[in-house]
């Protein structure tokens, strides 16, 4: 059954547009989302809540497996972000990824060109637990010094990934990972290094 | 793109004329036919009805081009009932009662159980009042005929 998204659609998505600002210009922070009650499973409330925001007619989404069989989650994110959906996740605006394990390589999606690198995929992927208490380092614009930020589950090469992600720039997908009502964002700037053991 | 069934089309278009019928009718008199139904029936509304712009599209004769003629204010409402209809409505003007009610029409048409009271309570009243004012408009209309001929001048 189809259910309500933001009880005050105006208000909600400027909030959490101003979170997601916060959360892009501050690399590894964490951030709340909040004005949605409930979303429709697997996909979380941050995640819903990001979709909200940025999604709309203009920009094609790509869903994984995991959302993709879930008849609920498609018909609540065609009707209430209006956005088409993509089989081909390089003509994907928006690529939303529920099992992070499974997650496709960053390079499946598109990069962007040299002429346009704002028409890169943006990722959001959910996973179950966001900290800055330790995990990988972060650096770059928007952090000083370093940052440690600790995302899970997340595929065992993320950091090479991620280093690959760089290496493209100013190309390259930007990631927004979602637990629960928190996010934290990791731009395509933002340089990713092992966790020291 | 999945085929449409016969039943799928029969269902769109009674759904098509519940809809003029509504677009038509008063906030007031969709109420009280309601009212008629149950005291309070139950509804979530799937997005807060919302007033906004929709632009027209015009064409002059049947194979004219396309044109924008202008932008028209629509209010529209989307409401979900118990058993899992959805309703839908988009109206003329900013009157947010009436998106809303028209919405709920078009949600209880669906469900077989609730489609013949709303017919019966709802639906006829309206349409029975649209009739009389039409024919009464009509009436007033020929009464002012004026029937022009012309004489024959002869000259060819």
């Amino acid at each position: 059954m189809l259910a309500p998204a933001f009880a005050d659609p105006v208000l909600a998505s400027q909030a959490v547009f101003r979170s997601l600002m916060d959360a892009m210009a501050r690399p590894g922070t964490i951030v709340a989302t909040s004005g949605l009650a409930r979303a429709p499973r697997p996909l979380s409330l941050a995640a819903a809540a990001v979709t909200l925001t940025l999604f709309d007619f203009e920009t094609p989404m790509w869903l994984d497996p995991a959302l993709a069989q879930s008849p609920e989650v498609v018909g609540w994110l065609r009707f209430h972000t209006g956005a088409p959906l993509t089989d081909d996740p390089q003509r994907a605006a928006f690529g939303l990824i529920a099992d992070p394990s499974k997650m496709p390589q960053l390079a499946a999606f598109s990069q962007g060109s040299m002429e346009y690198p704002d028409r890169a995929t943006t990722l959001v992927v959910q996973v179950e637990r966001l900290s800055n208490d330790r995990g990988v380092w972060l650096s770059g614009p928007g952090i000083k010094g370093s940052r440690t930020l600790l995302a899970s589950p997340l595929p065992a090469d993320f950091v090479a990934r991620m280093r690959a992600n760089r290496a493209l720039f100013p190309r390259g997908v930007d990631i927004i990972l979602a637990a629960g009502e928190m996010l934290a964002a990791l731009p395509r700037s933002a340089h990713v290094a092992a966790e020291l053991a | 793109m999945e085929r449409e069934s016969p039943a799928d089309i029969a269902t769109l278009t009674g759904r098509r004329g519940v809809m003029a019928t509504l677009a038509d009718a008063h906030a007031g008199e969709i109420t009280r036919g309601l009212a008629a139904l149950g005291d309070d029936i139950d509804y979530v509304e799937l997005r807060p009805v919302e007033t906004g712009l929709v632009m027209v599209q015009g064409r002059i004769g049947g194979d004219g081009a396309t044109f924008n003629l202008g932008e028209a204010t629509v209010t529209r409402a989307a409401v979900r009932i118990p058993s899992g209809e959805v309703g839908f409505s988009y109206v003329l003007g900013r009157d947010r009662d009436k998106a809303r009610l028209a919405a709920l029409c078009d949600a209880l048409w669906q469900n077989v159980s609730t489609r013949a009271p709303l017919e019966h309570h709802v639906l006829t009243p309206i349409k029975a009042r649209q009739d009389t004012e039409r024919a009464q408009r009509c009436a007033q209309t020929a009464a002012t005929r004026v029937d022009f001929f012309t004489l024959a001048r002869g000259e060819d």
